[in-house]
Parts: structure tokens; sequence; C-alpha cells
């Protein structure tokens, strides 16, 4: 998707401003916000490409104008109503009002640690062949899904060189809209600056992203 | 406050336990942060065969020291070298290799970081004071996939002899981003 979340050479949003001793969080809903979005993966039975699918999904005018746990939260909000966990009612009432969805699993405090250890791997064994070979010259194609998809504006059409092969993972196109895994080879692929940004990129600069084999062609 | 209705809708509901919440806030609030980074970094600082590992397999490497999981199943670590600087960024949104770093920091997530970083980072490490030699090529990492990188930064001059205890504490958050360059010795507070 062409949305907000896709920075990458924008410019006009000024310097980064590092902020002296942050805290982890600031304040307590964000603690909050960050907690819910973990949890509720579980019982809300989605995957984490459906969540990215959902935050780019804000309108780019709102998704700039908000924090991160803010865009997380009202991604999380738009998943919950659009699959009935929550409905308008209970929104309205402050309370739950409407019965739950039934057979969902919830996070238990004793399989938290256990839960976040395992994490989400997402390679996969497959017996596919991999297309291209480390060195070999590729182009990132010139494709604009209006679905979630991991290949930056900024690369596409650009040539780069295959630097590593990183095994079969997870689809993230595929994995975003409930289609399955269809885990591809992943590479990364590095584009020099001026490839990238012509006159004005510098040529001691080279930027590299992990891209999907069906992202990329023979340059 | 939205999120806390929310909150007691998804708890009547009975969706979430609140107290698996506060365990999850108190994990990345109080035991996960770059203090493991630190670790990994001091320890591949001062046992070359360590660092061959985490060069090679940095998600084992890390496990052997403890760190694994969300946000870290699959590690990279690369190396800075006078030769080459690397620097880390998620243009797409704020992939960040939790389990050595800890949660990312607000400007990692901002705009201003997520939209320079590939276009412009050598104007980004001014903005964090950091000015690299000419010579110095450098190389940006954009976190696209589930693999996620930790920059392995250069050994400070002057630190023949330290402990890995004494080197972890010159190794920076933002050192092992790209972002900065790891405390020299005259740097620490005596």
């Amino acid at each position: 998707m062409n949305g907000a979340q896709d920075m990458g050479g924008m410019h006009g949003f000024g310097p980064v401003q590092p902020e002296k001793n942050e805290p982890v969080f600031h304040g307590e809903w964000e603690k909050r916000a960050f907690a819910l979005t973990l949890a509720m993966a579980m019982p809300g039975q989605w995957n984490l490409d459906m969540c990215r699918a959902a935050r780019e999904g804000i309108p780019p005018p709102q998704y700039l104008r908000k924090t991160y746990y803010d865009i997380w939260f009202t991604a999380l909000e738009k998943m919950m109503l659009e699959r009935g966990l929550v409905t308008p009612d209970d929104v309205a009432a402050g309370h739950a009002v409407t019965p739950p969805l039934p057979d969902r699993k919830v996070l238990k405090p004793a399989d938290v640690a256990q839960v976040l250890y395992r994490g989400g791997p997402t390679i996969r064994d497959t017996n596919s062949k991999p297309l291209f070979a480390v060195g070999d010259r590729v182009r990132a194609k010139n494709i604009n899904p209006a679905t979630h998809t991991r290949l930056p504006r900024y690369v596409r059409g650009h040539a780069g060189t295959i630097e590593r092969l990183l095994g079969n993972h997870v689809f993230p196109d595929s994995n975003a809209t409930g289609a399955g895994e269809d885990p591809h080879w992943l590479y990364t692929v590095t584009f020099n600056a001026r490839e990238l940004w012509g006159p004005q990129g510098d040529p001691s600069v080279s930027v590299s992203v992990d891209a999907w084999e069906p992202y990329l062609e023979k340059a | 406050m939205r999120v806390r209705a929310l909150e007691t809708i998804l708890t009547e509901k009975g969706y979430v336990d609140p107290a698996a919440l506060d365990l999850l806030i108190e994990t990345y609030e109080k035991k996960v942060g770059p203090r493991n980074g630190a670790r990994v970094v001091a320890r591949a600082w001062t046992d070359p065969a360590y660092r061959e590992r985490l060069l090679k397999e940095a998600t084992s490497a890390i496990g052997e020291l403890g760190y694994a999981g969300r946000q870290g199943e699959h590690i990279i670590a690369i190396e800075n070298t006078p030769q080459r600087h690397n620097m880390v960024v998620c243009t797409l949104c704020s992939c960040y290799p939790w389990p050595v770093l800890g949660l990312p920091p607000v400007w990692y997530k901002s705009a201003p970081y997520r939209s320079r970083a590939v276009s412009d980072p050598r104007g980004v490490l001014k903005d964090f004071g950091v000015e690299l030699p000419k010579e110095t090529d450098i190389r940006v990492w954009d976190s696209t996939s589930e693999l996620r990188y930790l920059v392995l930064p250069m050994r400070p001059e002057g630190t023949e002899g330290w402990s890995e205890e004494q080197l972890a504490e010159l190794v920076t958050r933002d050192s092992m981003i790209g972002t900065g360059l790891p405390k020299r010795p005259q740097d620490l507070a005596t």
C-alpha cells in the first residue's frame, strides 16, 4: 500500500530529535496500548502482517499526526471492530454489553515469558531453489499493490545487487490478506545511493532492503 | 481515555488477563533493554571466537547469552570498520531487535528518521552529533523483513586489558543502531 508509512526519501520532516534519558513508555496509556496489542494477537487470531496492514490503512493525514502507540492502538481498535471482537455498542457503553466471540485463547500470566521467548519465526523449510545468487544484478519490480507489501517505493524500479540469501520466509503480501504464508526466498539487496537518488545521492552510501523473490527480476 | 475503556471491555469479555498485561509491560520496562546488547558487544570485543560466531550466526550467538524471542527471531550482526559504518532503520514501520535493544525510542519510529536515514544518513548522523571521516562509507540497512540488525561497533582505543563488564559500560544503545559511537574511556564519569 502506498500509504504514509512508506517514508523512505521523503523531505520536510525536519531533524531527528533524540530525547535525553528517554523512558521506555511515555505515560500509562502507552504501556496499556502496547500490552493490549501484544496480548490481543491470541484471541484476535491475526498475524503481524495483518497488524501492519491495519496500521498502514490509517489515512495519511491521520497517520502522520499520530504518535506511534496511537497508530498501534487505532489499528487494534479497527481490527477488533472489523472482526466483531468488540462491537460499537460496547465502545459506546464503555463496557462489554455484547457477548464475546466463542473459543478464543487468552494470554495467561504464566505463559507470558514462554510466548515472548518463542516469538514468531518466519523462516520455513521448502524445496524451492533460489532464482538468484550472491552477486547477481536484480531490479526491484515496479509494483503498486493497494494491499500490504514490504517493498518500499524508493527502491521500486531500481537495480541492485544480491548480497545475502536469507532463506525462505513467510511472504507478507500474502500473509496480510489471510491468503496463507506462501513462503518465498528472501534476499538482502544492496543499492548504491546514486542509483536510488540520482545526483542527490551520496556515492559513499549504499542502502539495502530485504526483498522476497516475487519483488525482484533479473537486471 | 479510550485505552482504559477498551481494556475494561476486553477484560470483561475475557479476552485479556490484566495480570498478563502487567507482566508484558514489566518485561520491557525492567528486563529487556540495551544492556543486553551491550553484553553481546562486549563479549564480541573480548572473545574472538564469540565475535566470529556472532557475525556468522547472530541469532544463536545471542541466544548463548540467553537473549532470544519476539522481534529477534532472526538476527544479523553487522560489523563497523574504519572503511564502513552501518546504520539500521525501518522505513516502513518500527522493526527493531527487541531481545538485545528493548523497545525502540520515539525518534527511531519518527518520520524524520525513517524518511532521511536512507537518503541522507550523513545528515542524520549530524543530528546525533556524529561526523564520520569522508573516507568511511555508509551502509544503511532497511529492516523490511523479519530479519533484525544489530551493529557491532568498533572497540574504542585505550581499552586494552579492560574486562567485559567494563567494556559493556562503553556500549551505548545508539552505537548498536549505528546513529552513535561507543563512549571513549575519557567519556566515562569518574
